[in-house]
């Protein structure tokens, strides 16, 4: 609850701010929300390009929550995305099989992809006590140059050096009877994806023994070693999972709501999994409501963009100061705490007044 | 191979320079006990505040070269502005430092480009020039040293190994720098001992955004000419340098060096013909291995501040 209400106020400090930006170059933030909101949510295919951009944004908000849970920092979602959308585009540019199979391999050559990515600085930290915060980065542009070279390398597409060939429909996750109900949105089988994962990683979390020592191990790696619990094997074992995650969210990303990978790109949505992980607060059906939330954001500005003068770059930067105010949530906490503490002399005027310290 | 090295000795002192004293500001921010990863989103703020600066100076003033310098003084103050949000996250509200860090990074590169577009419509900032080479006189007239050091330097290098070698005397020869060490290694014993661990940090922190900001504005007036929004990853590269110097001044320096070497290889490798049977793919990727690698290697003996990334409870002891 508490935590809940910590988001909610970042929210709207965030908005605020992004009202303030857009008074600040002249323009008006009412008008400027509306759009953003109309571009987002008009009618039923922006609806649904609203929940495909989130879709992406579920699986690394999951991926760093889940590694958060262990104590562990996971900032190379995005290196996982690359390597993940690289297996699954590979695949379905190189083998002919049925579309279920071919989807299913797809789906699993990214989440594998995506693991073993992690693995490394899942290995590093648990033998050699490696920082998981600056291996993940060395691993993101590791990332970004075997693209840069693999996908010109192998996968050429037919017009452009910097992009992968384009997949068939068949290929990639998108569905026709999705498309259709949405008005020919790039909604795709990736959402459905998501929403598993979401509730996978919930019972992970929250009903079995590996959720519990992940949890564990999180709070205080050494008192659960000293519990007999396998600290290294848990660290690597949440790596590998938080990288699955990431790695199936480049599958959803690539093959679904873009049919092609771009090389010299390191995808946002990777640092954006630590602001949709932060704003959720670590918890996977808080993580889905964040990253619809920023759905939203994104995919209103381009509308907003259209109808004003306000850049469609407002939407990171409100999302960048969310995050800075759900960061700084003590702030937010002491507030709250300062306003419960007036609250509660007004109504007992008779008693002590009792000093509420910091805390 | 001697011609080699010469050839593309300038080139990688050009690219070294702004990672030099970016992870210089990184340096005493973590030595006063505040790990920065927020490096890269002030170097972006540094080079768009740059940019900004020369691109409406220029047509005020006329003597370029002072333009040019006030620019990078702009990008200071940019830095030093903008590093106040870290401080005040990580030091005042015990902020997770790294999250505190990822936010600035991602607050700099939307709100630097959602003003630039704002600004020029295109999102990109061109200057008209920056600085030119010129031999320093005398020296570059030295055999071989002459030729690799002193013929086409920037003045901006000289700028920064100056402030290296400041640096270094602050950080081991001077009360402040005493105070800065001992806040980032056990800052209760600080405290015991009189010292505003607070205010200590967040000079930590002011002088890397001031460094940080000042080395983004180097790459627009010795590299690019042009603001893009992104600073490629040179700010993670500072911090991997960092570590890689082992948080020393001059272990920083060699790290720096190591890594603008290894990335102008990579990037002419194409045209110098023994360079070219490596495959580009491994020469790119080669820094950031060696970093992971170098990691594994230091970490049983590694000199971190053994206090960063902790916020301060003076009630620990």
């Amino acid at each position: 609850m508490r935590n809940t209400i910590v988001s909610l106020i970042s929210i709207i400090l965030g908005l605020v701010a992004g009202g303030i930006l857009m008074l600040f170059i002249g323009s008006n933030p009412i008008e400027g929300y509306s759009y953003l909101l109309q571009g987002a949510l008009k009618n039923l295919e922006r609806i649904g390009n609203t929940l495909a951009t989130a879709t992406p944004l579920i699986f690394t908000g999951l991926s760093v929550a889940f590694a958060f849970r262990t104590g562990l920092f996971n900032i190379g979602a995005s290196g996982q995305m690359l390597v993940g959308g690289l297996a699954a585009t590979a695949v379905a540019l190189t083998f002919d099989l049925s579309r279920p199979i071919l989807l299913l391999v797809m789906i699993l050559a990214g989440l594998v992809a995506g693991a073993l990515w992690a693995f490394v600085p899942g290995l590093l930290k648990a033998k050699f006590n490696v920082h998981e915060v600056v291996s993940t980065i060395m691993m993101n542009w590791i990332a970004y140059w075997t693209i840069y070279y693999v996908v010109p390398g192998y996968f050429k597409g037919e017009f452009l050096e910097t992009e992968s060939k384009k997949l068939a429909e068949s290929d990639t996750l998108r569905t026709p009877f999705l498309t259709e109900m949405f008005d020919g949105s790039y909604i795709n089988l990736g959402l459905f994806l998501a929403v598993i994962a979401v509730i996978i990683i919930a019972f992970i979390i929250d009903k079995t023994t590996l959720g519990f020592e992940l949890k564990a191990v999180g709070f205080n790696r050494f008192a659960a070693e000293y519990a007999g619990m396998k600290v290294n094997r848990n660290i690597i074992l949440s790596m590998l999972i938080s990288g699955a995650l990431a790695g199936v969210g480049g599958v959803a990303l690539y093959t679904g709501n873009a049919s092609s990978i771009q090389i010299g790109i390191l995808p946002a949505q990777g640092y954006d999994g630590i602001a949709v992980a932060l704003l959720g607060a670590n918890h996977p059906v808080g993580v889905f409501f964040a990253a619809v939330l920023f759905g939203i954001l994104y995919s209103g500005t381009g509308f907003m963009n259209a109808m004003t003068e306000i850049p469609p770059e407002l939407a990171n930067t409100i999302i960048a100061i969310i995050i800075y105010f759900a960061a700084t949530s003590v702030m937010i906490e002491r507030l709250l705490n300062k306003f419960k503490a007036r609250k509660s002399n007004k109504e007992d005027k008779s008693g002590p007044v009792v000093e509420k310290g910091d805390s | 191979m001697w011609s080699i090295i010469e050839q593309i000795f300038p080139y990688a002192i050009i690219f070294t320079i702004p990672l030099l004293i970016t992870a210089l500001g990184g340096l005493f921010s973590e030595r006063s006990g505040i790990v920065n990863i927020a490096l890269e989103g002030l170097m972006v703020i540094g080079a768009f505040s740059g940019a900004l600066s020369i691109h409406y100076l220029s047509g005020v003033l006329d003597n370029h070269t002072l333009v040019l310098w006030l620019g990078l003084l702009a990008a200071v103050l940019a830095g030093i502005l903008f590093s106040i949000l870290h401080a005040f996250a990580s030091i005042n509200l015990n902020a997770n430092q790294i999250i505190s860090g990822t936010a600035i990074n991602m607050i700099a590169t939307a709100l630097t480009v959602f003003l630039a577009r704002n600004i020029t419509g295109s999102g990109n900032i061109r200057i008209s020039s920056g600085f030119s080479p010129s031999n320093v006189p005398f020296l570059s007239d030295i055999p071989v040293i002459g030729d690799l050091f002193f013929t086409k330097t920037y003045p901006t290098t000289w700028f920064v190994l100056a402030i290296l070698f400041v640096s270094s005397f602050i950080l081991y020869k001077t009360r402040f720098g005493l105070r800065l060490r001992s806040c980032g290694e056990f800052p209760q014993a600080a405290e015991a001992a009189g010292i505003n661990v607070r205010k200590v940090r967040y000079s930590g922190v002011l002088i890397s955004g001031a460094f940080a900001g000042l080395g983004g504005a180097l790459i627009i007036v010795t590299q690019s000419g042009e603001f893009t929004g992104t600073v490629a990853g040179l700010g993670f590269l500072a911090l991997a340098s960092l570590i890689f110097g082992q948080w020393k001044p001059l272990g920083v320096l060699a790290a720096t060096l190591f890594f603008g070497f290894a990335s102008t290889i990579a990037n002419v490798s194409q045209v110098i013909p023994e360079l070219a049977v490596i495959p580009p793919i491994l020469l790119k990727i080669f820094p950031y291995v060696v970093t992971l690698i170098a990691l594994v290697i230091f970490s049983k003996s590694s000199q971190a501040p053994k206090a960063v990334g902790e916020t301060f409870d003076s009630g620990k002891r």
